[in-house]
């Protein structure tokens, strides 16, 4: 410990001062332990042959049945699902999250930079049951506008949007993007606002165009807090938004195949009879390989910039 | 900046693009407030549209005077909304006050002991059997305020990191000399000069606690606790409850749903109240986006 030579003074006498200290963080810290700790230790229920009457810690052990079953029957498709989703949202978000960040940066007028700002952040805000009421306003097949009043001035047939898997994915993505490209953007610009303009004055002198610049001097100069983003968010890469993939999609059972993930499965398997004990499988899984995933970020993260990591 | 032809070529592109985006941005909120103002029959018609054949404040005037279950949940929501946050601002601003102590002994425990918490999770079943089995929470108010969102281990760090870099240790130690208590400190000193970081932290606590629907879903049946995000929930499901059993739809088991329009107006009704302050505390979101305010 390198406060050893403090401990050493330690003594009650010392320690008595502070006593209102930790009287004030008490009902923190016992809120975490109830809220956080105790349900860390309850994972051992994705080992148990869970009954209501016995609780977590009295239920009989039954090794890996939970795990056998999840594996046989749906492993492969929420993994997939959780997997794949993230990719693509991890990309696109940073892909168009840069190049948001870039122009906005490049807006001459302060009003107009600060109305896209506000823009862009609004969807940040709101909750994803209200979204997907609107995302029902455009596609419902009876009253939705899509089917209303797009498809039927092209001629085309209304679709089904509600009971057609091959649509989500987009569908998804999409409603990810609007809902969170706004995130991305603000921590971009920040980024961007913190590099040396004479770098873009020495260009300019140079002769260089604007798109030399961004490529040769904003890219380049963002490249560790992407590399920070992208490593964070590859630590969550088996947690998904359980509400946009459950609520968006209206909780639809014919989109299973394209909406279901960990965490929609999490709780459908919970709240489903006798279901308790793949969604515990799942569930630890997922904290497991999460937990596994963070720490492994968060190393790589430290070699790239000390400062902008964790811990 | 130079105004040459090329640049000025370059903000007409970049602003054409950025009035895009911002329209992409706000028009489903368009649309989801046109489609409360459209009437019934409008929206049977023609479905949702920017720009309804006919207007109507049917939907509004039906949740002021029937909608008892909607303002009901709409008061829920409020109530829940402030105790939350409040709580929320107790929690994390004693603990990280205390953290921002150098001097306080097991300092360095304490905080990795909170720092846990958010690398490693138990996950939703066990955190479920707990609250509902050895607290019986459900279908009380504690189970909209108290799982989850009362404290994250993000607001104490950000908190603690704002006392430490912004209010100068020589203030605590005038104050000590002078015989404070650290809790007169506190109250005196730490929440007064704290105030910005009380105001971000408390923004995104008060928008995670007004937005929640989640510990509604998970631990609340009774029709009297429904938050408005709970009503617009449990709304969905009872339809497709309809849909998927007409003959029960007939026998009346489910809630009496209520119209196109109104849905719509009660998912406006409760996104107005983001709208409206948002203009006036923009500055705070972005701050609290920057400093990684997110909730969880």
């Amino acid at each position: 410990m390198k406060n050893g030579k403090k401990s050493e003074k330690l003594t009650w006498s010392i320690l008595k001062q502070y006593i209102p200290l930790y009287l004030m963080m008490l009902p923190t810290l016992i809120y975490l332990f109830i809220n956080n700790y105790i349900p860390m230790t309850g994972i051992v229920v994705a080992f148990k042959k869970y009954s209501k009457k016995k609780g977590i810690y009295g239920s009989d052990w039954c090794g890996f049945v939970n795990f056998e079953y999840l594996f046989k029957n749906d492993a492969g498709l929420i993994f997939r699902n959780t997997l794949l989703y993230n990719i693509v949202f991890i990309v696109l978000g940073m892909v168009v999250g840069v190049a948001l960040a870039i122009i906005i940066t490049d807006v001459y007028s302060k009003k107009l930079k600060k109305l896209y700002q506000s823009a862009i952040m609004l969807p940040f805000l709101i909750s994803i049951v209200i979204i997907s009421y609107i995302v029902f306003a455009f596609l419902s097949a009876e009253n939705g506008m899509v089917n209303n009043s797009v498809l039927a001035a092209m001629g085309r047939e209304p679709i089904q949007w509600y009971a057609e898997p091959k649509y989500w994915p987009f569908i998804l993505t999409f409603v990810n993007l609007w809902k969170g490209v706004g995130y991305g953007t603000l921590i971009y610009i920040a980024g961007i606002a913190g590099i040396d303009t004479s770098f873009y004055e020495a260009a300019r002198l140079d002769g260089a165009t604007r798109w030399q610049q961004i490529t040769k001097i904003t890219i380049p100069c963002l490249i560790p807090s992407l590399i920070t983003m992208t490593m964070l968010n590859l630590g969550r890469i088996f947690c998904s938004d359980f509400g946009l993939f459950y609520q968006v999609p209206q909780n639809s059972g014919a989109l299973f195949s394209a909406t279901q993930t960990i965490d929609t499965y999490v709780y459908r398997a919970m709240i489903s009879t006798g279901g308790i004990g793949r969604s515990a499988a799942a569930g630890f899984f997922q904290s497991i390989v999460g937990f596994l995933l963070v720490m492994g970020a968060n190393m790589i993260v430290r070699k790239v910039s000390r400062e902008t990591a964790m811990f | 900046m130079i105004h040459s032809k090329s640049n000025q070529r370059y903000q007409i592109i970049i602003n054409a693009v950025l009035l895009l985006v911002t329209v992409i941005m706000v028009a489903p909120l368009v649309l989801l407030f046109m489609s409360s103002v459209s009437s019934e029959s409008s929206l049977l018609n023609n479905g949702y549209s920017f720009w309804p054949k006919e207007f109507s404040m049917a939907a509004y005037q039906y949740i002021l005077t029937n909608g008892q279950t909607i303002l009901r949940a709409y008061g829920v929501t409020v109530i829940v909304t402030i105790i939350g946050t409040i709580a929320n601002l107790v929690l994390s601003s004693t603990a990280a006050y205390a953290l921002s102590i150098k001097k306080l002994p097991f300092r360095n425990i304490i905080s990795f002991y909170v720092f846990f918490t958010m690398l490693f999770s138990g996950g939703l079943v066990p955190s479920y059997l707990m609250w509902s089995n050895t607290f019986h929470i459900k279908n009380t108010i504690w189970a909209l305020i108290v799982p989850n969102f009362m404290c994250s281990a993000m607001n104490i760090i950000l908190m603690r990191t704002y006392f430490m870099t912004s209010i100068p240790e020589a203030l605590y130690e005038a104050a000590k000399i002078d015989g404070a208590s650290y809790l007169y400190i506190y109250h005196k000193i730490v929440v007064p000069m704290g105030k910005p970081i009380f105001v971000t932290v408390g923004l995104f606590a008060g928008l995670g606690y007004w937005n929640d629907w989640t510990n509604g879903l998970y631990y609340i049946n009774d029709a009297k606790l429904y938050s408005i995000q709970t009503l617009l929930n449990k709304m969905i499901q009872d339809i497709q409850a309809l849909q998927a059993n007409a003959a029960a739809a007939a026998s009346g088991a489910a809630m009496t749903i209520p119209t196109v329009s109104v849905r719509m107006a009660i998912a406006f009704v409760a996104l107005a109240p983001i709208l409206v302050v948002y203009p006036f505390l923009q500055k705070y979101f972005a701050e609290g986006i920057a400093m990684g305010a997110v909730k969880g």
